[in-house]
């Protein structure tokens, strides 16, 4: 990375400025559709952070979603606004320290053990509020007034929700660009690519798992936190294993191994569903909408290996028709990007 | 024997079930020394480099390193006390350059991970560590080369120098000759010749002729238990190695 503006980067940035300027020309219908799809993003970024960037395949990642969610709701009074400076910590923490716990247990796993360890851990957190009054339940619960911090933001207008969910973007995105090019996010690559030969090196890899994995909870819960902001409404569905689902089928739709892919595959995927769902377009087959996302998805897995991130690169090769012997080489099996983790 | 002991094994065992795989090893290692340990496949040489690295627990026995009995420490606490591996197979990052492959094992040392804001291609120990150790395993050349491009000799030099990135006192390698051709070979002898001025090393290796060259000190393994131990010339005269393994050369 000589140059300051790499392509990488001036494409991440190019779409944020386009976000910056999107309410000024969108409906309100778009304008909580970008934010719903940002809140996407978020989440998506953090759990690039275990699968892409660790190789850890979490399957319950919605828990942490759902708990930055509820604690949103529930921490806040029943007619007044809560304050953003105490909320906001506490739905992130509150993430956290399920993260803390549910990883703790689960790195001890590995594979697809971990697979569905984290997928039983996240179901029992849905079964908590599913089940339980604490939560009302299957209705959900409201969110009344939404948080403000002093009197200079009320996150109850579209445009500062929009905004504000923005700036976590910005400001996620950021976090974890630099976390991954430190020596900690090293260690993630060095422990995806060969956790044994980390340890034999010296890396107690599981402290740096499980801070992977708490720092993950933890963006996952602020995503939550803004999901449940947004609507003013939350639901033991933002806990179910179905979002964990989706939220994987972002990050691969986008490319593992890079933010930006989760970014890409977060809108994609978002707009792809709504497009599938738009009864202009399908009329009333419109209701059968996950058939239509599901085989696009299928078809693009199968047609984009490295995921949408890695099409310029697909489409280079296809034009300057290299030889295919340099894809088959075991060494060429990575991509250019693929040792500097994002 | 006067040089400094580095690494002492007694009584090491495994058992997996009822299979013996390692009986009652013991072995030392020290600075300056070259110890070859050689057996048939299945004597039990890569699990005994298992568990001295700490990989795997010992059934019984007991290791020592500087000084320090460390059979109840995890293989990376080991690892940061100065003891090194290399894999039979390679083990590096593929996707990473040589440059990274080395930086990221010196890294072993100083990992400060809390520091996120900073730039690990700019850590100011790992880096100068990584060019050193790359330096020494002759790969200078090749800092930028991604690992999983470079020649198979290539590869096992990285081995070594992931290794010495580390700054190990004591280098465990299994097998660093296998799949190599004469020229490498010659090119690998003459780097261990030189490591062994600082290190004590454990080389475990079915090339004889290297072995019988660059050891200092021979142990002959078969099914799991010591059968000879000594000088190049005392092991390859011995009747019971020659029965038992080297067939009469």
């Amino acid at each position: 990375m000589t140059t300051f503006l790499s392509p990488k980067l001036a494409f991440v940035l190019a779409c944020l400025a386009a976000l910056a300027v999107y309410p000024l020309a969108a409906g309100s219908y778009g304008v909580d559709l970008v934010t719903k799809i940002m809140v996407y993003a978020i989440f998506a970024l953090s759990l690039e952070l275990l699968v892409g960037s660790t190789g850890l395949v979490c399957f319950g990642h919605a828990a942490f979603f759902g708990i930055g969610a509820y604690a949103a709701v529930l921490g806040s009074p029943e007619a007044d606004a809560a304050s953003l400076a105490v909320l906001l910590p506490l739905a992130v923490g509150a993430a956290a320290l399920y993260a803390l716990f549910m990883g703790a247990l689960s790195l001890r796993t590995q594979g697809v053990y971990f697979i569905m360890v984290t997928l039983a851990f996240a179901q029992m957190a849905y079964y908590i509020v599913h089940d339980t009054p604490l939560g009302g339940g299957t209705d959900g619960i409201y969110l009344n007034v939404k948080p403000v911090l002093g009197s200079w933001l009320d996150l109850s207008g579209s445009g500062a929700i929009y905004y504000f969910t923005l700036a976590c973007l910005v400001a996620v995105f950021g976090f974890l660009g630099l976390l991954l090019r430190s020596r900690f996010g090293r260690a993630l690559a060095g422990i995806k690519a060969n956790e044994q030969r980390m340890r034999a090196t010296g890396f107690a890899t599981y402290p740096y798992k499980l801070a992977a994995f708490v720092v993950s909870g933890a963006i996952a819960g602020l995503a939550g936190f803004l999901f449940a902001v947004k609507d003013g409404y939350v639901n033991p569905e933002m806990m179910a294993w179905h979002l964990s689902g989706a939220v994987l089928i972002m990050i691969i739709l986008g490319g593992l191994g890079h933010l930006r892919g989760a970014l890409i595959g977060a809108f994609v995927f978002a707009l792809l569903q709504e497009f599938f769902k738009s009864e202009a377009v399908f009329g009333g087959f419109a209701k059968h909408w996950h058939l239509g996302l599901g085989l696009t998805i299928i078809a693009s897995v199968a047609l984009l290996p490295r995921g949408l991130v890695g099409l310029p690169a697909q489409w280079r090769q296809r034009l300057v028709g290299r030889p295919s012997a340099q894809r088959a080489a075991p060494g060429a099996a990575f991509d250019e990007e693929a040792g500097d983790g994002r | 024997m006067a040089a400094e002991l580095l690494l002492q094994a007694t009584g090491i065992t495994r058992r997996w079930g009822g299979l013996v795989a390692v009986n009652e090893v013991a072995l030392d290692l020290r600075r300056g020394e070259v110890h070859a340990v050689i057996g048939t496949n299945g004597a039990g040489k890569s699990t005994l480099i298992n568990i001295l690295s700490g990989e795997i627990p010992p059934s019984a026995g007991r290791v020592q390193l500087l000084g320090q009995d460390v059979t109840a420490w995890s293989q990376p606490r080991r690892a940061r006390a100065g003891l090194g591996r290399s894999y039979q197979r390679n083990t590096i990052y593929p996707g990473f350059s040589v440059l990274e492959n080395c930086r990221l094992a010196a890294q072993a040392r100083t990992p400060r991970p809390w520091r996120f804001w900073e730039d690990a291609q700019r850590c100011p120990d790992s880096v100068p560590a990584a060019r050193a150790a790359a330096a020494r395993a002759g790969l200078a050349e090749l800092l930028d080369r991604p690992a999983g491009l470079l020649s198979h000799g290539q590869k096992r030099q990285l081995e070594i120098a992931m290794c010495l990135a580390t700054a190990p006192q004591v280098l465990l390698l299994d097998e660093p000759l296998a799949g190599m051709g004469a020229e490498e070979t010659e090119r690998m002898l003459a780097l261990l010749a030189e490591l062994k001025r600082g290190h004590a090393i454990l080389l475990v290796e079915h090339d004889m002729d290297a072995v019988f060259r660059i050891a200092d000190t021979i142990t002959v393994m078969v099914n799991g238990a010591v059968i000879a131990s000594g000088t190049p010339d005392a092991v390859r005269s011995n009747r019971e190695v020659q029965a038992a393994y080297l067939g009469g050369h």
